[in-house]
């Protein structure tokens, strides 16, 4: 099983957490400014990289907090998580703690 | 004044638990159980008012005279206190903590309590919850959300082989029934 790091409960098997998405998706503060081409970006496309990947995470069955993680979507190998609103650590570091 | 008791959900399964002297399994009787949420101002006052100070490490404890204050997450507690009226501990801290932003919501009735005890009862538990529940990963004191196969529990180790559980009053009978499963090959 996985082993995921919650900022706050520290290392948790994976079936404790829920997927939640792309991170750092900030909504458009004046979404009628927008054209519908900007809106379906922020509504539907993801960036969907192969390789390191910003994502939400949320430990469900834990404390129940949102988080973020970095993860590698070719090995599926969590680089480093990291408390909700704090900035994207450096994507080329081979940084985290396993 | 004649009172209507309502039935606990483990009323009938545990009347007659399996005698199993290394995993022994008790369901608990009423508790007050609220749950508190609140930013840091309120924190202090509501502890406070329980006679508990709130833990502030992740996934602790503190308990005094059966009272036990239960970190669930960053900004939520579960307050516990086993054969007790939650009215007036409700009413306590409400007005401990009047005018400061919180949450506290009597959620007594919501899940019941399950104690099991014994030098195998991590084992037994091993079996359907996926954390390392040695001594050493999960110490006394420990306290956490997490899954007893696919059931939501409240997991406390409140001595070194006793576990307390919560459950979601409908998932009781589910989680006792695996539990009574778990403690099969001891009997």
């Amino acid at each position: 099983m996985l082993i995921i790091d919650c900022p706050w409960c520290g290392a948790r098997p994976e079936v404790e957490f829920a997927y939640g998405g792309e991170a750092h998706i900030a909504r458009p503060s004046d979404p009628s400014a927008l054209s519908d081409q900007e809106w379906a970006d922020f509504l539907y496309n993801r960036t969907n990289p192969k390789g390191l990947h910003a994502e939400r995470w949320r430990h469900l069955h834990g404390c129940g907090r949102y988080f973020n993680a970095v993860r590698d979507t070719v090995s599926d190998f969590f680089v480093v998580t990291y408390k909700a609103g704090e900035p994207r650590p450096d994507a080329g570091t081979e940084g985290g703690d396993r | 004044m004649a009172e209507l008791m309502p039935s606990l959900p483990l009323d009938t399964l545990a009347a007659a638990p399996r005698d199993v002297a290394v995993a022994r399994l008790v369901a608990l009787g009423p508790a007050a159980r609220l749950v508190f949420r609140g930013r840091e101002a309120a924190i202090g006052p509501a502890g406070e008012a329980f006679g508990v100070p709130l833990p502030r490490e992740a996934c602790r404890v503190n308990a005094a005279d059966g009272r036990y204050a239960l970190w669930l997450g960053p900004d939520e507690w579960m307050l516990l206190a086993l054969d007790t009226d939650p009215a007036p501990i409700f009413a306590a801290i409400e007005a401990a903590t009047a005018g400061l932003p919180h949450a506290l919501t009597d959620v007594s009735a919501r899940s019941t309590g399950i104690e099991i005890a014994g030098p195998q009862a991590a084992f037994v538990l091993g079996q359907g919850c996926p954390l390392d529940l040695s001594p050493e990963a999960f110490p006394v004191g420990m306290c956490t959300r997490t899954l007893f196969h696919k059931a939501e529990i409240v997991l406390v180790r409140t001595a070194p082989d006793i576990f307390h559980i919560d459950v979601w009053r409908s998932f009781a009978p589910y989680v006792w029934e695996l539990l009574e499963e778990g403690r099969r090959e001891f009997a």
